[in-house]
């Protein structure tokens, strides 16, 4: 059997497009916005609210059971520069000029509260090949297990966030993020940097009320005084509240629609970036990976389909291929 | 039966014995790094948490090992019966080549012991583009090795397992061009992912694609280089008029690449960032400028007659097509807040100790095992 250079490249340069790229167009009928949970819960932190007293870093720590990190010169205090295998949450200071007004971006400085976003549609989740990672169905909590991990660290590249942090310094490492306290809800607790903070800058509750809550306090008039809810809204809330003056916010719920939403939505004085957060599309980068390959590999048909084909092609070639041998 | 017939010679030679030092400094490290962990040994952090062993050795490593996969192709599906010759010692490039791709995994994963998880269906994740690669390449190392089983069978006249294994062959050789398609273009979606952690000039819908024709011109490329390479090195007559005609293959399979590599930045707006003289915009400049390199010298049909145009253009496109890789998963990766990495002393030790092996095994087998085409026996120095 002779083939022509032309049928050559045809099949070729075809089968390899079929296979590649059959993907982007496919990939955009399924990149509809996930929907929240049923019992979604998360956290709204508020940085005009937060003093940076890091009452939710020690809570964290303990209700974690993670190890303090220092160095000879700040002991016996907790000082971790960012998040890392020894650190889930972390409070952390923009600063400008002089420093002399907060939530201000020029000579001013702001707190951020960095963790898990637990993403509605999380790309650890999608990207971890063992389903270490995975999205309760029921409250949204991005949690991990250990048993399932290999240690891959995929789940790093493909956080937007940056948040998963690996141990690198032990022979049996994991893979150490927030997993939003699931581990005291059976035992009627939430998470404890929101029941430890005093200023309602973390508030713990039902993500549509959240949500609101963010919206209200977007509306209200900056510099005048209203109540802040403390610790937890929603049906079991804490009912406490607190009154402050508003800030002067950034009318942006961030993480309400950043790659596809979030259970850690945030508010603020100063703009996202300087907070070190990404500037993110409204569709997670999942998606297009997700599409093209569920479009190659949807019920392994086009690679089964090209196997039958090479098996087809190499009998039909078999015998001229082994007489050129034998000549 | 085969054409094919050892080489013959002497095995413990000046450069094997520097090959087995290279190895022997890897495995010190690869100890420490199992009994230290990772961060003993390495400098990958948590803004880089793949480093060289996963860029090169599994990466830019399987391309240069896909000479198995486009010989395959070549002479089994697309029944070429002449690159026949080539087959053989492409194969046992690319068995070294994913096998120690395979072995650099383990080294890196941090949860090694549980890896048998990805074969258990209820941890599969079918949405993992990395599910899908681990198995497809755990899949090939396998297939390889019984690709590559009549070499040893024939070695030890075990005729009757050959006779059987050659009845079912078919399926695997089948599976063996499958499973790199498959493998080859996933790696290349992998890095979709990183989303905007990946500088544009990379990032685009087409690395499936692009991963895959450079899968297919490193596979084209590397059998031509190490044709030549053996052709003087073990002073055997050389194979020049096949490996022009597998020239023109590559010329085509590589124009095809350039034009859709540099269509798609242009046409995303993105050509202009290439100039702007940063590191990575550079390091586009050095891997484009390679890959050019070769399709100018390859676009004369003249100069693929030539063995030297065409081990020069060879070289051109493994270098050029290995940056494209490694930029990919590295130079073009990006974390942002201030991380950084480059390679430490332990982990590129640990990559050249991977390189030792295969060349060390390659050395081993062309010489022992009925690998090369025949040809009058002649004395071999290396």
């Amino acid at each position: 059997m002779k083939i022509k250079r032309r049928d050559f490249l045809k099949l070729s340069v075809g089968g390899s497009l079929l296979m590649a790229t059959v993907g982007p167009t496919q990939a955009l009928a399924i990149t509809e916005k996930k929907a929240l949970p049923p019992e979604a819960v998360g956290i709204l932190y508020d940085s005009t609210l937060c003093i940076g007293c890091q009452a939710c870093m020690s809570a964290c720590k303990r209700a974690n059971k993670m190890p303090i990190e220092t160095d000879e010169a700040s002991k016996p205090w907790d000082t971790p520069l960012d998040l890392s295998g020894k650190t889930l949450n972390i409070i952390k200071r923009y600063k400008d000029g002089n420093e002399s007004t907060k939530d201000q971006e020029k000579d001013g400085y702001a707190f951020i509260k960095r963790q898990c976003m637990h993403c509605l549609d999380p790309s650890c989740v999608s990207a971890c090949p063992v389903s270490a990672l995975r999205k309760d169905a029921r409250n949204g909590i991005v949690s991990y297990n250990k048993d399932a991990c290999i240690g891959c660290r995929y789940c790093q590249i493909a956080c937007p966030f940056n948040i998963p942090k690996f141990q690198w310094d032990s022979t049996t490492p994991e893979i150490i993020k927030c997993q939003l306290c699931q581990h005291l809800l059976k035992e009627g607790k939430y998470a404890a940097c929101c029941s430890s903070c005093p200023t309602g800058a973390s508030l713990y509750g039902p993500m549509e009320d959240l949500i609101a809550e963010a919206k209200r306090r977007l509306k209200l008039e900056p510099g005048s005084h209203a109540d802040f809810p403390l610790n937890r809204i929603g049906a079991e809330g804490s009912g406490r509240t607190t009154s402050h003056q508003v800030g002067h916010y950034v009318q942006h719920i961030y993480g309400e629609n950043e790659v596809g939403g979030t259970q850690n939505v945030m508010l603020a004085g100063v703009s996202f970036t300087k907070l070190g957060l990404p500037e993110l599309p409204d569709e997670a980068f999942v998606r297009l990976a997700d599409g093209i390959q569920y479009a190659i590999y949807k019920g392994m048909a086009y690679p089964l389909a090209l196997l039958g084909a090479l098996i087809y092609m190499i009998r039909k070639g078999d015998g001229t291929s082994d007489n050129t041998d034998k000549s | 039966m085969e054409n094919n017939k050892p080489l013959g010679g002497r095995v413990l030679t000046g450069p094997f014995a520097f090959f087995l030092t290279l190895l022997l400094i890897s495995v010190y490290f690869a100890f420490q790094r199992f009994a230290y962990g990772l961060g003993a040994v390495t400098n990958m952090n948590d803004g880089y948490p793949w480093g060289i062993w996963i860029a090169l050795d599994v990466v830019v490593g399987t391309a240069l090992a896909c000479g198995g996969y486009t010989m395959a192709l070549l002479t089994y599906a697309f029944n070429r019966g002449e690159y026949h010759p080539m087959v053989r010692p492409a194969l046992l490039t690319s068995l070294f080549g994913y096998s120690l791709a395979g072995i650099s995994v383990i080294i890196d994963i941090g949860r090694y012991w549980q890896a048998y998880n990805i074969i258990l269906p209820w941890h599969s994740n079918l949405h993992s583009v990395m599910f899908e690669v681990a198995l497809c390449i755990g899949a090939y190392v396998l297939v390889l090795w019984i690709e590559f089983a009549p070499t040893i069978l024939e070695k030890f006249k075990a005729d009757q397992l050959l006779k059987k294994l050659n009845r079912i062959l078919l399926v695997f050789i089948a599976l063996g061009i499958l499973l790199p398609t498959m493998h080859q273009s996933s790696l290349g979606t992998m890095m979709l992912m990183a989303g905007y952690k990946l500088s544009p000039l990379w990032r685009t819908a087409f690395l499936p694609l692009l991963f895959l024709l450079t899968a297919l011109m490193i596979g084209f490329a590397v059998v031509i280089y190490e044709s030549l390479f053996s052709s003087v090195t073990y002073r055997l007559p050389q194979e020049t008029p096949i490996l022009s005609k597998l020239a023109t293959v590559t010329f085509w399979c590589l124009l095809l690449f350039m034009v859709i590599r540099i269509e798609d930045v242009n046409l995303r707006g993105y050509l202009p960032l290439a100039f702007d003289g940063s590191f990575v915009s550079n390091m586009f400049l050095l891997e484009n400028s390679f890959l050019l390199t070769g399709l100018f010298l390859l676009m004369y049909p003249g100069n693929r007659k030539s063995p030297k145009l065409l081990f020069l253009a060879a070289s051109c496109l493994l270098i050029g097509g290995g940056l494209y890789r490694f930029n990919t998963y590295i130079t073009g990766f990006d974390p942002g807040n201030g991380w950084q990495y480059f390679p430490s002393v332990g982990e590129l030790c640990i990559t050249f100790g991977i390189v030792a092996v295969e060349i060390l095994g390659y050395m081993w087998c062309i010489k022992r095992l009925p690998i090369l085409a025949a040809h009058p026996p002649q004395a071999t120095t290396l």
